[in-house]
């Protein structure tokens, strides 16, 4: 079989990588500039998008609509602080704390992906409850008490968060265009063909559980990493905040707001997302019932979310893995 | 020669109800099976179980004389069995192009490809670069057996080929499918029995999951299917070809 012809990227697209590129240059060097709540800020824009782009790949792309991705939120974070206590250098040890939660979503993968829709997503919730449970056993956990990342007190703290800045948002980007690059590829196909139907996926050949797993716990691992920065730029600890399900309230809200299954979606809706803490923030509770209207009005009126703007106009997806193969 | 496929004592069941009761049968290799059943006898369990979808209960599947039973269902396409499913099945959100290419990656390497499937059903080349969700159903029905055929199997199974078409869509695909016959094994579900009786060289009745009538076209009269359809005469002795 020839491999059929993908069409080339489209002009404006090109655009907006350029553009993300100079975005991604500017941000580089605005430590130098900026103030450190700004820094701090940015770190956690950074952090959501990562959130964001890790469940649209889960639900968006896979179908795998998960409320318990906290748990390797948490989990990231947890291995961080023990690895840390361990005596090993925090930095590094982010990485190293993904990866280890990657084996526990691997260990779990082979329960959770057998269920049905309703009962995978509510599995993973009851999951990651019962992992924050297990967690405050331990004595330097205390419980509800927590613990805090004393290690990074060594650091100046300018440096500290200058190192955690980049580290960031290098670890977004490469997020950000690793899902890019795993989406075009044959898998990013596969894993769509199970989101729209997945007996028929099976019935053509693809191994759907294989390739569930896979997406499943490169999201995992991401939540995870994305959870361990967090942890280091929050420094404290506390099993109810890690592991809490605001964190896939969060993920829900910026990936339906900014266009479920696109690729650009999820950013754009993490950038809504910060906005509006930022902005309303201050409001308690009200900033929450705001949160719920403006979701209860995107599903009113933009189902499809921010990109839906584009789509409803009748212009092409920006970014778009859809129909790029030419016939 | 070994026979295509094997079922020995097939049993399927959804929870408590046993949907297929011990079904026993064997096909030959290039032979063009009908199965006519009514609604709820059992027939796309049947499908399902043999393409993998569905788990086998008791009994067994050879396909040319390899054991497939407990074989998920992704292997059992590149051992050669492929499904075009009830209800079509397409990824909505793909092109047509894109739903036959992932069949095509996923399946055997063979004669069928893009250009060959297009040849063999014309009406696809125009559709390829639609998105598959917004086909009607013939359209739809044409690109399920599309997706099945070029995974290269060495027996495709048919579901439901003329459900809820026109009547010019279903002349279109029988004409394609026509072209088939001797190359493939074929199992096509079709509920039209004219139709059946017209195009299979076999013809299987099920009801209530059990097999009520094997025969040809030629030797079954359309009173002993219809009897058997729905189930009545059970004591009467079907005649086998």
């Amino acid at each position: 079989m020839t491999p059929a012809q993908t069409l080339p990227m489209a002009a404006p697209d090109r655009w907006l990588i350029v553009l993300a590129c100079v975005a991604i240059l500017a941000l580089a060097t605005l430590p130098w500039l900026g103030s450190a709540l700004i820094v701090d800020k940015l770190i956690y824009l950074f952090i959501l998008v990562m959130f964001a782009v890790m469940w649209n790949l889960l639900a968006g792309y896979a179908g795998l609509v998960s409320v318990g991705q906290q748990a390797f939120i948490g989990l990231g974070g947890y291995a961080l602080i023990r690895l840390v206590e361990a005596g090993l250098p925090p930095f590094p040890t982010i990485f190293l704390a993904a990866l280890l939660t990657g084996i526990v979503a691997w260990a779990m993968s082979w329960f959770v992906l057998r269920m049905k829709a309703g009962e995978f997503a509510v599995a993973t919730w009851v999951i990651a409850e019962t992992i924050r449970s297990i967690v405050m056993f331990d004595p330097i956990v205390q419980g509800e008490t927590g613990t805090s990342l004393l290690a990074l007190n060594a650091y100046d703290p300018d440096l500290r968060r200058m190192v955690l800045y980049l580290l960031s948002l290098a670890t977004m980007v490469v997020m950000v265009w690793g899902t890019w690059v795993l989406l075009q590829r044959r898998i990013g196909a596969e894993s769509q063909a199970i989101r729209d139907d997945e007996d028929a996926a099976a019935s053509i050949g693809i191994s759907t559980f294989q390739v569930k797993q896979r997406i499943y716990i490169i999201a995992s691992v991401g939540c995870a990493l994305a959870g361990a920065l967090w942890l280091a730029s929050a420094i404290t600890f506390q099993p109810r905040t890690s592991f809490g399900v605001q964190w896939s309230v969060f993920m829900l809200f910026m990936v339906l707001v900014g266009g479920i299954g696109t690729f650009i979606g999820p950013i754009l809706g993490a950038l809504l997302f910060f906005a509006l803490q930022e902005i309303f923030g201050d409001f308690g509770a009200w900033y929450l019932a705001g949160i719920g209207i403006v979701a209860i009005l995107f599903a009113l009126y933009l189902p499809r979310g921010i990109v839906g703007l584009w789509l409803d106009n009748g212009r092409a997806e920006p970014l778009s893995l859809r129909k790029r193969l030419g016939v | 020669m070994t026979a295509a496929l094997t079922l020995t004592d097939l049993v399927g069941r959804h929870g408590q109800l046993q949907a297929v009761k011990g079904i026993s049968l064997t096909i030959a290799k290039n032979e063009v099976l009908a199965v006519i059943g009514a609604n709820g006898a059992g027939k796309t369990t049947l499908m399902r179980m043999i393409a993998g979808l569905h788990p086998v209960a008791e009994g067994g599947i050879l396909l040319h004389g390899a054991p497939v039973t407990r074989m998920p269902a992704h292997a059992r396409v590149n051992a050669g069995i492929a499904l075009s499913p009830e209800g079509r099945r397409l990824f909505g959100d793909m092109t047509v192009a894109e739903n036959l290419m992932i069949a095509a990656e996923n399946g055997r390497k063979g004669d069928w490809t893009l250009a060959t499937v297009c040849d063999a059903f014309p009406q696809l080349t125009p559709l390829l670069g639609r998105l598959a969700g917004g086909l009607s159903g013939g359209q739809r029905q044409a690109v399920a057996i599309g997706r099945a055929l070029i995974a290269n199997p060495s027996v495709i199974l048919l579901d439901e080929v003329s459900l809820g078409l026109s009547p010019a869509a279903v002349e279109g695909l029988y004409d394609s499918l026509a072209g088939l016959k001797g190359q493939v094994t074929l199992i096509v579900v079709e509920q039209d029995l004219t139709r059946a009786m017209g195009f299979a060289s076999r013809l299987i009745c099920i009801a209530e999951g059990e097999l009520e009538l094997d025969g040809t076209p030629d030797t079954l009269t359309r009173q002993q299917i219809t009897d058997a359809y729905f189930g009545i005469h059970k004591a009467e002795e079907p005649q086998h070809a």
